[in-house]
Protein backbone atom coordinates (compact mmCIF):
# COMPACT_ATOMS: atom_id res chain seq x y z
CA UNK A 1 0.00 0.00 0.00
CA UNK A 2 2.83 2.38 0.79
CA UNK A 3 4.34 1.63 -2.59
CA UNK A 4 1.10 2.40 -4.33
CA UNK A 5 0.78 5.70 -2.50
CA UNK A 6 4.28 6.85 -3.35
CA UNK A 7 3.77 5.98 -6.97
CA UNK A 8 0.50 7.85 -7.11
CA UNK A 9 2.20 10.83 -5.44
CA UNK A 10 5.11 10.81 -7.80
CA UNK A 11 3.12 10.59 -11.00
CA UNK A 12 0.02 12.75 -11.01
CA UNK A 13 -2.62 13.11 -13.74
CA UNK A 14 -0.97 11.56 -16.76
CA UNK A 15 -0.19 8.20 -15.24
CA UNK A 16 -3.52 7.88 -13.48
CA UNK A 17 -5.20 8.35 -16.84
CA UNK A 18 -3.02 5.72 -18.42
CA UNK A 19 -3.59 3.38 -15.53
CA UNK A 20 -7.31 3.69 -16.02
CA UNK A 21 -7.23 3.08 -19.73
CA UNK A 22 -4.79 0.20 -19.77
CA UNK A 23 -7.05 -2.29 -17.96
CA UNK A 24 -9.83 -1.40 -20.41
CA UNK A 25 -8.03 -2.68 -23.46
CA UNK A 26 -6.38 -5.51 -21.62
CA UNK A 27 -9.63 -6.76 -20.15
CA UNK A 28 -11.49 -6.79 -23.45
CA UNK A 29 -8.63 -8.32 -25.40
CA UNK A 30 -9.03 -11.96 -24.21
CA UNK A 31 -12.69 -11.89 -25.22
CA UNK A 32 -11.85 -10.60 -28.68
CA UNK A 33 -9.02 -13.09 -29.18
CA UNK A 34 -11.21 -15.92 -27.99
CA UNK A 35 -14.11 -15.11 -30.32
CA UNK A 36 -11.69 -14.58 -33.20
CA UNK A 37 -10.56 -18.19 -32.75
CA UNK A 38 -13.65 -20.02 -31.51
CA UNK A 39 -16.11 -18.15 -33.69
CA UNK A 40 -13.95 -16.76 -36.47
CA UNK A 41 -12.30 -20.01 -37.53
CA UNK A 42 -15.59 -21.89 -38.08
CA UNK A 43 -17.01 -18.82 -39.85
CA UNK A 44 -14.04 -18.74 -42.19
CA UNK A 45 -14.39 -22.49 -42.69
CA UNK A 46 -18.04 -22.05 -43.72
CA UNK A 47 -17.21 -19.26 -46.15
CA UNK A 48 -14.21 -21.03 -47.59
CA UNK A 49 -15.94 -24.39 -47.90
CA UNK A 50 -19.09 -22.95 -49.41
CA UNK A 51 -17.08 -21.56 -52.30
CA UNK A 52 -14.66 -24.43 -52.94
CA UNK A 53 -15.00 -27.65 -54.84
CA UNK A 54 -12.51 -30.47 -54.53
CA UNK A 55 -11.92 -32.53 -57.62
CA UNK A 56 -12.00 -36.17 -56.42
CA UNK A 57 -9.69 -37.34 -59.23
CA UNK A 58 -6.85 -34.85 -59.05
CA UNK A 59 -7.41 -33.72 -55.46
CA UNK A 60 -7.13 -30.08 -56.43
CA UNK A 61 -9.51 -27.50 -55.06
CA UNK A 62 -10.96 -24.60 -56.96
CA UNK A 63 -13.17 -21.65 -56.08
CA UNK A 64 -16.66 -21.67 -57.54
CA UNK A 65 -20.25 -20.78 -56.77
CA UNK A 66 -21.33 -24.28 -57.72
CA UNK A 67 -22.15 -25.28 -54.12
CA UNK A 68 -24.36 -22.28 -53.62
CA UNK A 69 -26.19 -23.00 -56.86
CA UNK A 70 -26.68 -26.62 -55.81
CA UNK A 71 -27.91 -25.50 -52.39
CA UNK A 72 -30.69 -23.55 -54.07
CA UNK A 73 -31.93 -26.42 -56.23
CA UNK A 74 -34.01 -29.55 -55.93
CA UNK A 75 -34.35 -31.17 -52.52
CA UNK A 76 -32.15 -28.51 -50.90
CA UNK A 77 -34.38 -25.71 -52.13
CA UNK A 78 -37.45 -27.64 -50.95
CA UNK A 79 -35.89 -27.96 -47.49
CA UNK A 80 -34.94 -24.28 -47.37
CA UNK A 81 -38.45 -23.22 -48.39
CA UNK A 82 -39.93 -25.76 -45.97
CA UNK A 83 -37.95 -24.17 -43.13
CA UNK A 84 -38.99 -20.67 -44.15
CA UNK A 85 -42.64 -21.69 -44.38
CA UNK A 86 -42.62 -23.52 -41.06
CA UNK A 87 -40.86 -20.64 -39.32
CA UNK A 88 -43.14 -18.01 -40.85
CA UNK A 89 -46.35 -19.85 -39.93
CA UNK A 90 -45.25 -20.67 -36.38
CA UNK A 91 -43.85 -17.17 -35.81
CA UNK A 92 -47.09 -15.56 -36.97
CA UNK A 93 -49.19 -17.86 -34.79
CA UNK A 94 -46.82 -17.42 -31.85
CA UNK A 95 -47.06 -13.64 -32.10
CA UNK A 96 -50.86 -13.72 -32.46
CA UNK A 97 -51.29 -15.99 -29.45
CA UNK A 98 -48.53 -14.50 -27.32
CA UNK A 99 -49.91 -10.96 -27.44
CA UNK A 100 -53.26 -11.64 -25.70
CA UNK A 101 -51.51 -13.83 -23.14
CA UNK A 102 -48.99 -11.09 -22.33
CA UNK A 103 -51.79 -8.52 -22.21
CA UNK A 104 -53.79 -10.71 -19.80
CA UNK A 105 -50.74 -10.99 -17.56
CA UNK A 106 -49.75 -7.31 -17.69
CA UNK A 107 -53.22 -6.02 -16.84
CA UNK A 108 -53.66 -8.57 -14.06
CA UNK A 109 -53.81 -7.22 -10.54
CA UNK A 110 -51.96 -10.17 -9.05
CA UNK A 111 -48.19 -9.61 -9.01
CA UNK A 112 -47.71 -13.28 -8.13
CA UNK A 113 -49.49 -14.37 -11.31
CA UNK A 114 -47.37 -12.04 -13.36
CA UNK A 115 -44.14 -13.28 -11.80
CA UNK A 116 -45.21 -16.88 -12.22
CA UNK A 117 -46.08 -16.47 -15.90
CA UNK A 118 -42.89 -14.55 -16.68
CA UNK A 119 -40.73 -17.07 -14.84
CA UNK A 120 -42.50 -19.91 -16.61
CA UNK A 121 -42.01 -18.12 -19.92
CA UNK A 122 -38.31 -17.78 -19.20
CA UNK A 123 -38.04 -21.51 -18.67
CA UNK A 124 -40.28 -22.50 -21.55
CA UNK A 125 -38.70 -20.12 -24.06
CA UNK A 126 -35.44 -21.98 -23.50
CA UNK A 127 -37.21 -25.33 -23.44
CA UNK A 128 -36.71 -26.14 -27.12
CA UNK A 129 -34.75 -29.19 -27.94
CA UNK A 130 -34.98 -32.80 -26.99
CA UNK A 131 -37.18 -32.82 -23.85
CA UNK A 132 -39.80 -30.76 -25.68
CA UNK A 133 -39.92 -33.22 -28.55
CA UNK A 134 -40.35 -36.11 -26.14
CA UNK A 135 -43.06 -34.38 -24.14
CA UNK A 136 -45.09 -34.00 -27.32
CA UNK A 137 -44.34 -37.51 -28.54
CA UNK A 138 -45.63 -38.76 -25.19
CA UNK A 139 -48.73 -36.59 -25.53
CA UNK A 140 -49.70 -36.65 -29.18
CA UNK A 141 -47.32 -39.11 -30.82
CA UNK A 142 -48.38 -42.46 -32.25
CA UNK A 143 -48.55 -44.06 -28.79
CA UNK A 144 -49.14 -40.76 -26.99
CA UNK A 145 -51.51 -40.42 -24.07
CA UNK A 146 -53.99 -38.09 -25.79
CA UNK A 147 -53.73 -40.00 -29.07
CA UNK A 148 -54.73 -43.19 -27.28
CA UNK A 149 -57.41 -41.82 -24.98
CA UNK A 150 -59.08 -39.52 -27.49
CA UNK A 151 -58.71 -41.89 -30.42
CA UNK A 152 -56.95 -39.20 -32.46
CA UNK A 153 -55.35 -41.75 -34.78
CA UNK A 154 -58.71 -42.37 -36.45
CA UNK A 155 -59.16 -38.69 -37.21
CA UNK A 156 -55.98 -38.66 -39.26
CA UNK A 157 -53.93 -36.79 -36.66
CA UNK A 158 -50.20 -36.98 -37.30
CA UNK A 159 -47.71 -35.29 -34.98
CA UNK A 160 -44.83 -35.98 -37.33
CA UNK A 161 -46.07 -33.50 -39.92
CA UNK A 162 -45.88 -29.80 -40.74
CA UNK A 163 -48.75 -28.82 -38.45
CA UNK A 164 -47.50 -31.15 -35.75
CA UNK A 165 -44.20 -29.29 -35.78
CA UNK A 166 -46.01 -25.94 -35.69
CA UNK A 167 -47.91 -27.09 -32.61
CA UNK A 168 -44.66 -28.12 -30.92
CA UNK A 169 -42.73 -24.98 -31.90
CA UNK A 170 -45.48 -22.80 -30.43
CA UNK A 171 -44.58 -24.31 -27.07
CA UNK A 172 -41.41 -22.22 -26.93
CA UNK A 173 -42.40 -19.46 -29.36
CA UNK A 174 -45.43 -18.21 -27.41
CA UNK A 175 -43.39 -17.76 -24.18
CA UNK A 176 -40.68 -16.03 -26.21
CA UNK A 177 -43.29 -13.63 -27.55
CA UNK A 178 -44.62 -13.02 -24.05
CA UNK A 179 -41.11 -12.13 -22.86
CA UNK A 180 -40.47 -9.87 -25.85
CA UNK A 181 -43.75 -7.98 -25.78
CA UNK A 182 -44.26 -7.60 -22.02
CA UNK A 183 -41.90 -4.59 -21.64
CA UNK A 184 -43.72 -2.83 -24.47
CA UNK A 185 -47.11 -3.57 -22.93
CA UNK A 186 -45.77 -2.27 -19.61
CA UNK A 187 -44.82 0.90 -21.46
CA UNK A 188 -48.43 1.58 -22.45
CA UNK A 189 -49.37 4.23 -19.93
CA UNK A 190 -52.80 4.04 -18.33
CA UNK A 191 -53.00 7.80 -18.90
CA UNK A 192 -53.10 7.20 -22.65
CA UNK A 193 -56.08 4.91 -22.30
CA UNK A 194 -57.77 7.37 -19.97
CA UNK A 195 -57.07 10.25 -22.31
CA UNK A 196 -58.54 8.27 -25.21
CA UNK A 197 -61.60 7.42 -23.12
CA UNK A 198 -62.07 11.03 -22.06
CA UNK A 199 -62.07 12.03 -25.69
CA UNK A 200 -64.81 9.50 -26.33
CA UNK A 201 -62.77 6.72 -27.92
CA UNK A 202 -64.00 3.15 -27.69
CA UNK A 203 -61.72 0.31 -26.68
CA UNK A 204 -61.34 -0.70 -30.32
CA UNK A 205 -60.45 2.85 -31.33
CA UNK A 206 -57.93 3.05 -28.50
CA UNK A 207 -56.22 -0.12 -29.67
CA UNK A 208 -56.39 0.83 -33.33
CA UNK A 209 -55.07 4.38 -33.01
CA UNK A 210 -52.96 4.41 -29.83
CA UNK A 211 -51.86 1.05 -28.51
CA UNK A 212 -51.11 -0.83 -31.73
CA UNK A 213 -49.02 1.93 -33.35
CA UNK A 214 -46.94 2.14 -30.18
CA UNK A 215 -46.64 -1.64 -29.98
CA UNK A 216 -45.97 -2.16 -33.68
CA UNK A 217 -42.15 -2.03 -33.59
CA UNK A 218 -42.07 -4.45 -30.66
CA UNK A 219 -44.63 -6.70 -32.33
CA UNK A 220 -42.66 -6.84 -35.56
CA UNK A 221 -39.45 -7.26 -33.62
CA UNK A 222 -40.96 -10.15 -31.71
CA UNK A 223 -42.20 -11.65 -34.96
CA UNK A 224 -38.78 -11.72 -36.61
CA UNK A 225 -37.19 -12.96 -33.40
CA UNK A 226 -39.67 -15.84 -33.34
CA UNK A 227 -38.99 -16.50 -36.99
CA UNK A 228 -35.25 -16.67 -36.39
CA UNK A 229 -35.72 -18.90 -33.38
CA UNK A 230 -37.92 -21.35 -35.29
CA UNK A 231 -35.66 -21.19 -38.33
CA UNK A 232 -32.56 -22.20 -36.35
CA UNK A 233 -34.29 -24.96 -34.37
CA UNK A 234 -32.85 -28.38 -35.06
CA UNK A 235 -32.91 -30.60 -31.98
CA UNK A 236 -36.70 -30.68 -31.61
CA UNK A 237 -37.29 -31.61 -35.22
CA UNK A 238 -34.42 -34.10 -35.31
CA UNK A 239 -35.59 -35.90 -32.17
CA UNK A 240 -39.21 -35.86 -33.30
CA UNK A 241 -39.76 -36.22 -37.02
CA UNK A 242 -36.48 -37.55 -38.36
CA UNK A 243 -36.74 -36.33 -41.95
CA UNK A 244 -40.43 -36.65 -42.81
CA UNK A 245 -40.74 -32.86 -42.97
CA UNK A 246 -38.16 -31.20 -45.25
CA UNK A 247 -36.14 -28.71 -43.18
CA UNK A 248 -32.83 -27.07 -43.99
CA UNK A 249 -31.34 -27.91 -40.58
CA UNK A 250 -32.08 -31.61 -41.10
CA UNK A 251 -30.55 -31.46 -44.59
CA UNK A 252 -27.36 -29.92 -43.25
CA UNK A 253 -27.14 -32.53 -40.51
CA UNK A 254 -27.62 -35.32 -43.06
CA UNK A 255 -24.96 -33.91 -45.32
CA UNK A 256 -22.45 -33.44 -42.48
CA UNK A 257 -22.90 -36.93 -41.11
CA UNK A 258 -22.42 -38.32 -44.62
CA UNK A 259 -25.89 -39.86 -44.77
CA UNK A 260 -26.17 -38.74 -48.36
CA UNK A 261 -23.69 -38.73 -51.20
CA UNK A 262 -20.07 -38.40 -50.24
CA UNK A 263 -18.61 -35.03 -51.09
CA UNK A 264 -21.74 -33.11 -50.14
CA UNK A 265 -20.07 -31.55 -47.10
CA UNK A 266 -19.40 -28.36 -48.99
CA UNK A 267 -23.02 -28.17 -50.09
CA UNK A 268 -23.86 -28.41 -46.38
CA UNK A 269 -21.56 -25.44 -45.82
CA UNK A 270 -23.28 -23.57 -48.65
CA UNK A 271 -26.64 -24.35 -47.02
CA UNK A 272 -25.22 -23.09 -43.73
CA UNK A 273 -24.24 -19.89 -45.48
CA UNK A 274 -27.81 -19.59 -46.83
CA UNK A 275 -29.07 -19.96 -43.27
CA UNK A 276 -26.65 -17.37 -41.95
CA UNK A 277 -27.82 -14.95 -44.62
CA UNK A 278 -31.48 -15.48 -43.70
CA UNK A 279 -30.70 -15.19 -39.98
CA UNK A 280 -28.59 -12.10 -40.66
CA UNK A 281 -31.50 -10.54 -42.51
CA UNK A 282 -33.74 -11.32 -39.55
CA UNK A 283 -31.36 -9.62 -37.10
CA UNK A 284 -30.95 -6.66 -39.46
CA UNK A 285 -34.71 -6.16 -39.24
CA UNK A 286 -34.95 -6.94 -35.53
CA UNK A 287 -32.26 -4.68 -34.04
CA UNK A 288 -33.50 -1.34 -35.49
CA UNK A 289 -37.07 -2.27 -34.53
CA UNK A 290 -35.97 -3.02 -30.99
CA UNK A 291 -34.22 0.33 -30.78
CA UNK A 292 -37.34 2.05 -32.07
CA UNK A 293 -39.56 0.39 -29.52
CA UNK A 294 -37.12 1.32 -26.76
CA UNK A 295 -38.06 4.96 -27.39
CA UNK A 296 -41.47 4.44 -25.86
CA UNK A 297 -40.22 2.53 -22.88
CA UNK A 298 -37.80 5.14 -21.62
CA UNK B 1 -65.04 -5.03 -16.14
CA UNK B 2 -66.56 -8.42 -15.44
CA UNK B 3 -66.46 -9.19 -19.15
CA UNK B 4 -62.83 -8.15 -19.28
CA UNK B 5 -61.98 -10.44 -16.40
CA UNK B 6 -63.81 -13.31 -18.05
CA UNK B 7 -61.76 -12.76 -21.18
CA UNK B 8 -58.54 -12.62 -19.19
CA UNK B 9 -59.22 -15.83 -17.30
CA UNK B 10 -60.24 -17.47 -20.56
CA UNK B 11 -56.91 -16.58 -22.15
CA UNK B 12 -54.94 -17.66 -19.09
CA UNK B 13 -56.95 -20.87 -18.83
CA UNK B 14 -56.35 -21.82 -22.45
CA UNK B 15 -52.66 -21.03 -22.13
CA UNK B 16 -52.48 -23.07 -18.95
CA UNK B 17 -54.13 -25.97 -20.73
CA UNK B 18 -51.77 -25.82 -23.69
CA UNK B 19 -48.67 -25.60 -21.52
CA UNK B 20 -49.66 -28.04 -18.80
CA UNK B 21 -51.27 -30.85 -20.81
CA UNK B 22 -48.02 -32.03 -22.47
CA UNK B 23 -46.34 -32.02 -19.05
CA UNK B 24 -49.15 -33.95 -17.43
CA UNK B 25 -49.42 -36.31 -20.38
CA UNK B 26 -45.67 -36.96 -20.22
CA UNK B 27 -45.98 -37.96 -16.58
CA UNK B 28 -48.97 -40.18 -17.36
CA UNK B 29 -47.03 -41.67 -20.27
CA UNK B 30 -44.18 -42.66 -17.97
CA UNK B 31 -46.27 -44.23 -15.20
CA UNK B 32 -49.23 -45.68 -17.10
CA UNK B 33 -47.64 -48.24 -19.39
CA UNK B 34 -50.07 -50.07 -21.68
CA UNK B 35 -50.36 -53.68 -20.57
CA UNK B 36 -48.60 -53.06 -17.24
CA UNK B 37 -50.85 -50.69 -15.40
CA UNK B 38 -49.47 -47.99 -13.12
CA UNK B 39 -45.75 -48.43 -12.52
CA UNK B 40 -42.90 -46.18 -11.47
CA UNK B 41 -40.44 -48.47 -13.10
CA UNK B 42 -39.25 -45.85 -15.60
CA UNK B 43 -38.10 -43.54 -12.80
CA UNK B 44 -36.42 -46.19 -10.69
CA UNK B 45 -34.60 -47.53 -13.72
CA UNK B 46 -33.04 -44.17 -14.65
CA UNK B 47 -30.02 -44.36 -12.39
CA UNK B 48 -29.14 -47.91 -13.29
CA UNK B 49 -29.41 -47.34 -17.03
CA UNK B 50 -26.18 -47.50 -18.94
CA UNK B 51 -24.75 -44.10 -19.71
CA UNK B 52 -27.03 -41.97 -17.54
CA UNK B 53 -24.48 -41.13 -14.88
CA UNK B 54 -21.56 -40.75 -17.26
CA UNK B 55 -23.46 -38.57 -19.74
CA UNK B 56 -24.88 -36.39 -16.98
CA UNK B 57 -21.46 -35.98 -15.38
CA UNK B 58 -20.00 -35.12 -18.77
CA UNK B 59 -22.66 -32.45 -19.30
CA UNK B 60 -22.11 -31.03 -15.82
CA UNK B 61 -18.35 -30.96 -16.36
CA UNK B 62 -18.75 -29.22 -19.70
CA UNK B 63 -21.15 -26.75 -18.07
CA UNK B 64 -18.71 -25.98 -15.26
CA UNK B 65 -15.88 -25.37 -17.71
CA UNK B 66 -18.11 -23.25 -19.95
CA UNK B 67 -19.36 -21.12 -17.07
CA UNK B 68 -15.85 -20.59 -15.73
CA UNK B 69 -14.47 -19.52 -19.10
CA UNK B 70 -17.39 -17.38 -20.18
CA UNK B 71 -17.36 -15.48 -16.87
CA UNK B 72 -13.58 -15.08 -16.91
CA UNK B 73 -13.81 -13.62 -20.41
CA UNK B 74 -16.91 -11.52 -19.98
CA UNK B 75 -16.82 -10.06 -16.46
CA UNK B 76 -13.52 -8.18 -16.82
CA UNK B 77 -14.50 -7.03 -20.31
CA UNK B 78 -17.92 -5.76 -19.22
CA UNK B 79 -16.52 -4.03 -16.14
CA UNK B 80 -13.80 -2.43 -18.24
CA UNK B 81 -16.41 -1.10 -20.65
CA UNK B 82 -17.96 0.80 -17.76
CA UNK B 83 -14.63 2.02 -16.45
CA UNK B 84 -12.25 3.13 -19.10
CA UNK B 85 -13.09 1.81 -22.52
CA UNK B 86 -16.58 2.95 -23.52
CA UNK B 87 -15.44 3.19 -27.11
CA UNK B 88 -15.07 -0.59 -27.20
CA UNK B 89 -18.70 -1.00 -26.24
CA UNK B 90 -20.12 -1.36 -29.77
CA UNK B 91 -17.36 -3.86 -30.58
CA UNK B 92 -18.22 -6.07 -27.64
CA UNK B 93 -21.92 -5.70 -28.35
CA UNK B 94 -21.48 -6.88 -31.94
CA UNK B 95 -19.16 -9.73 -30.93
CA UNK B 96 -21.71 -10.94 -28.39
CA UNK B 97 -24.61 -10.71 -30.85
CA UNK B 98 -22.86 -12.50 -33.70
CA UNK B 99 -23.69 -15.99 -32.38
CA UNK B 100 -27.37 -15.07 -32.78
CA UNK B 101 -26.86 -14.70 -36.51
CA UNK B 102 -25.21 -18.09 -36.96
CA UNK B 103 -27.61 -20.94 -36.16
CA UNK B 104 -26.01 -23.75 -34.11
CA UNK B 105 -26.27 -26.16 -37.01
CA UNK B 106 -24.31 -23.83 -39.30
CA UNK B 107 -21.81 -23.20 -36.49
CA UNK B 108 -21.20 -26.91 -36.01
CA UNK B 109 -20.80 -27.38 -39.77
CA UNK B 110 -18.00 -24.82 -39.56
CA UNK B 111 -16.42 -26.44 -36.49
CA UNK B 112 -16.52 -29.85 -38.14
CA UNK B 113 -14.69 -28.45 -41.14
CA UNK B 114 -12.04 -26.85 -38.96
CA UNK B 115 -11.54 -30.12 -37.09
CA UNK B 116 -10.99 -31.89 -40.40
CA UNK B 117 -8.12 -29.53 -41.18
CA UNK B 118 -6.26 -31.25 -38.35
CA UNK B 119 -5.70 -34.66 -39.97
CA UNK B 120 -5.41 -33.09 -43.43
CA UNK B 121 -2.81 -30.41 -42.87
CA UNK B 122 -1.31 -30.80 -39.42
CA UNK B 123 -0.66 -34.51 -39.07
CA UNK B 124 3.10 -33.99 -38.80
CA UNK B 125 3.07 -31.06 -36.40
CA UNK B 126 2.70 -31.07 -32.62
CA UNK B 127 -0.58 -29.17 -33.11
CA UNK B 128 -2.10 -32.42 -34.29
CA UNK B 129 -1.82 -33.85 -30.78
CA UNK B 130 -3.87 -30.91 -29.54
CA UNK B 131 -6.53 -31.68 -32.12
CA UNK B 132 -6.68 -35.25 -30.87
CA UNK B 133 -6.67 -34.22 -27.22
CA UNK B 134 -9.54 -31.75 -27.50
CA UNK B 135 -11.65 -34.44 -29.15
CA UNK B 136 -11.15 -36.99 -26.39
CA UNK B 137 -14.62 -38.56 -25.91
CA UNK B 138 -14.14 -38.65 -22.13
CA UNK B 139 -13.98 -34.88 -22.01
CA UNK B 140 -14.37 -33.33 -25.45
CA UNK B 141 -12.89 -29.92 -24.70
CA UNK B 142 -13.69 -28.80 -28.23
CA UNK B 143 -17.33 -28.42 -27.13
CA UNK B 144 -16.44 -25.88 -24.43
CA UNK B 145 -15.39 -23.01 -26.73
CA UNK B 146 -18.43 -23.74 -28.89
CA UNK B 147 -20.71 -23.49 -25.86
CA UNK B 148 -18.94 -20.35 -24.66
CA UNK B 149 -19.65 -18.71 -28.02
CA UNK B 150 -23.29 -19.82 -27.89
CA UNK B 151 -23.65 -18.48 -24.34
CA UNK B 152 -22.17 -15.05 -25.13
CA UNK B 153 -25.48 -13.31 -26.01
CA UNK B 154 -27.19 -14.55 -22.84
CA UNK B 155 -24.27 -13.74 -20.59
CA UNK B 156 -23.87 -10.32 -22.16
CA UNK B 157 -27.48 -9.42 -21.49
CA UNK B 158 -27.46 -10.80 -17.95
CA UNK B 159 -24.26 -8.94 -17.02
CA UNK B 160 -25.34 -5.76 -18.78
CA UNK B 161 -28.58 -5.73 -16.80
CA UNK B 162 -26.65 -6.31 -13.57
CA UNK B 163 -24.06 -3.63 -14.27
CA UNK B 164 -26.75 -1.10 -15.10
CA UNK B 165 -27.85 -1.21 -11.49
CA UNK B 166 -24.33 -0.61 -10.15
CA UNK B 167 -22.24 2.56 -10.33
CA UNK B 168 -19.02 0.77 -11.17
CA UNK B 169 -16.68 3.79 -11.53
CA UNK B 170 -17.64 5.18 -8.11
CA UNK B 171 -17.39 1.76 -6.54
CA UNK B 172 -13.93 1.14 -7.95
CA UNK B 173 -12.78 4.67 -7.12
CA UNK B 174 -13.93 4.20 -3.53
CA UNK B 175 -12.17 0.86 -3.24
CA UNK B 176 -9.00 2.29 -4.78
CA UNK B 177 -9.09 5.28 -2.44
CA UNK B 178 -9.20 2.87 0.45
CA UNK B 179 -6.01 1.33 -0.83
CA UNK B 180 -7.30 -1.65 -2.77
CA UNK B 181 -5.45 -2.81 -5.88
CA UNK B 182 -7.24 -3.45 -9.15
CA UNK B 183 -7.87 -7.17 -8.52
CA UNK B 184 -8.98 -6.46 -4.98
CA UNK B 185 -11.35 -3.70 -6.07
CA UNK B 186 -12.89 -6.03 -8.63
CA UNK B 187 -13.22 -9.07 -6.42
CA UNK B 188 -14.18 -7.39 -3.14
CA UNK B 189 -16.19 -4.39 -4.33
CA UNK B 190 -17.63 -4.98 -7.80
CA UNK B 191 -18.32 -8.71 -7.90
CA UNK B 192 -20.43 -8.89 -4.70
CA UNK B 193 -22.70 -6.26 -6.21
CA UNK B 194 -23.05 -8.36 -9.33
CA UNK B 195 -24.03 -11.51 -7.48
CA UNK B 196 -27.49 -11.65 -9.00
CA UNK B 197 -26.25 -11.04 -12.52
CA UNK B 198 -23.49 -13.62 -12.16
CA UNK B 199 -25.99 -16.18 -10.91
CA UNK B 200 -28.29 -15.40 -13.82
CA UNK B 201 -25.50 -15.72 -16.35
CA UNK B 202 -24.29 -18.98 -14.81
CA UNK B 203 -27.75 -20.43 -14.69
CA UNK B 204 -28.56 -19.57 -18.30
CA UNK B 205 -25.26 -21.09 -19.38
CA UNK B 206 -25.91 -24.21 -17.32
CA UNK B 207 -29.36 -24.63 -18.89
CA UNK B 208 -27.89 -24.09 -22.34
CA UNK B 209 -25.14 -26.68 -21.91
CA UNK B 210 -27.37 -29.29 -20.26
CA UNK B 211 -29.90 -29.05 -23.05
CA UNK B 212 -27.47 -28.66 -25.93
CA UNK B 213 -27.92 -31.35 -28.56
CA UNK B 214 -27.00 -30.05 -31.99
CA UNK B 215 -23.27 -29.44 -31.65
CA UNK B 216 -22.54 -32.47 -29.49
CA UNK B 217 -24.52 -34.88 -31.64
CA UNK B 218 -23.04 -33.78 -34.94
CA UNK B 219 -19.50 -33.84 -33.58
CA UNK B 220 -20.20 -37.35 -32.33
CA UNK B 221 -20.07 -36.92 -28.54
CA UNK B 222 -22.59 -38.12 -26.01
CA UNK B 223 -23.47 -35.66 -23.28
CA UNK B 224 -26.86 -35.70 -21.60
CA UNK B 225 -29.21 -34.51 -24.37
CA UNK B 226 -27.65 -36.81 -26.96
CA UNK B 227 -27.88 -39.72 -24.54
CA UNK B 228 -31.63 -39.18 -24.02
CA UNK B 229 -32.23 -39.36 -27.76
CA UNK B 230 -30.08 -42.44 -28.16
CA UNK B 231 -31.87 -44.21 -25.33
CA UNK B 232 -35.33 -43.23 -26.60
CA UNK B 233 -35.28 -45.74 -29.43
CA UNK B 234 -35.20 -48.72 -27.09
CA UNK B 235 -36.79 -47.29 -23.93
CA UNK B 236 -39.45 -44.69 -24.73
CA UNK B 237 -40.82 -44.45 -21.18
CA UNK B 238 -37.39 -43.95 -19.69
CA UNK B 239 -36.40 -41.14 -22.08
CA UNK B 240 -39.63 -39.26 -21.39
CA UNK B 241 -39.14 -39.76 -17.65
CA UNK B 242 -35.65 -38.24 -17.92
CA UNK B 243 -37.06 -35.33 -19.95
CA UNK B 244 -39.68 -34.66 -17.29
CA UNK B 245 -37.04 -34.76 -14.55
CA UNK B 246 -34.69 -32.44 -16.43
CA UNK B 247 -37.46 -29.89 -16.91
CA UNK B 248 -38.40 -30.10 -13.22
CA UNK B 249 -34.78 -29.57 -12.17
CA UNK B 250 -34.45 -26.56 -14.48
CA UNK B 251 -37.67 -25.10 -13.14
CA UNK B 252 -36.69 -25.56 -9.51
CA UNK B 253 -33.29 -23.99 -10.19
CA UNK B 254 -34.84 -20.94 -11.82
CA UNK B 255 -37.43 -20.50 -9.09
CA UNK B 256 -34.73 -20.79 -6.43
CA UNK B 257 -32.69 -18.22 -8.31
CA UNK B 258 -35.67 -15.89 -8.55
CA UNK B 259 -36.26 -16.28 -4.84
CA UNK B 260 -32.62 -15.72 -3.91
CA UNK B 261 -31.90 -12.75 -6.13
CA UNK B 262 -35.36 -11.25 -6.54
CA UNK B 263 -34.43 -10.82 -10.17
CA UNK B 264 -36.98 -12.99 -11.91
CA UNK B 265 -37.54 -10.60 -14.74
CA UNK B 266 -33.95 -10.20 -15.82
CA UNK B 267 -33.57 -13.95 -15.58
CA UNK B 268 -36.56 -14.63 -17.72
CA UNK B 269 -35.51 -12.22 -20.40
CA UNK B 270 -32.17 -13.86 -20.93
Amino acid sequence: MTAALTRADAAPVASSKRRRRAPGWLAVLPLLVFTAVAFGLPAVAILNGAFTVKDPASGTTSYTTENLTTSLQGAYLTALLGSVKLSAVSAALGALLGLPLAQAVVTSRFPALREAVLTASGVLANFGGVPLAFAFVATLGNAGVLTRHLGLADTGWDLYSFWGLVLVYLYFLIPLMVLTITPALDGLRTQWREAAQNNGATAVQYWRHVALPVLLPSLLGGLVLLFGSAFAAYATAAAMVGSSVPLVTLQIADAISGNVLVGQENVALALSLDMVLVAGLVMAVYLPLQRRSARWLA
Amino acid sequence: MARLNLWRWGVLGLAGLYFLVPMAASVVFTVDVPGQGITFDAYTRIFSTDGFVSSLLLSLGLAAATIAIVLLLMVPAMVALRLGAPRLRPVVEVVCSLPLVVPPIAFVAGIGTVLKWGPEHLSRTPLFQTFVAIQNPDFPFVLVPAYVVMALPFVYRALDAGLRAVDVPTLVEAARSCGAGWPQALVRAVLPNLRGALLNASFLTLALVLGEFTVAQLLGFQPFAVWIVNVSGSQAQLSVAVSVLSLLVTWVLLLALAGAGGRTRTASRG
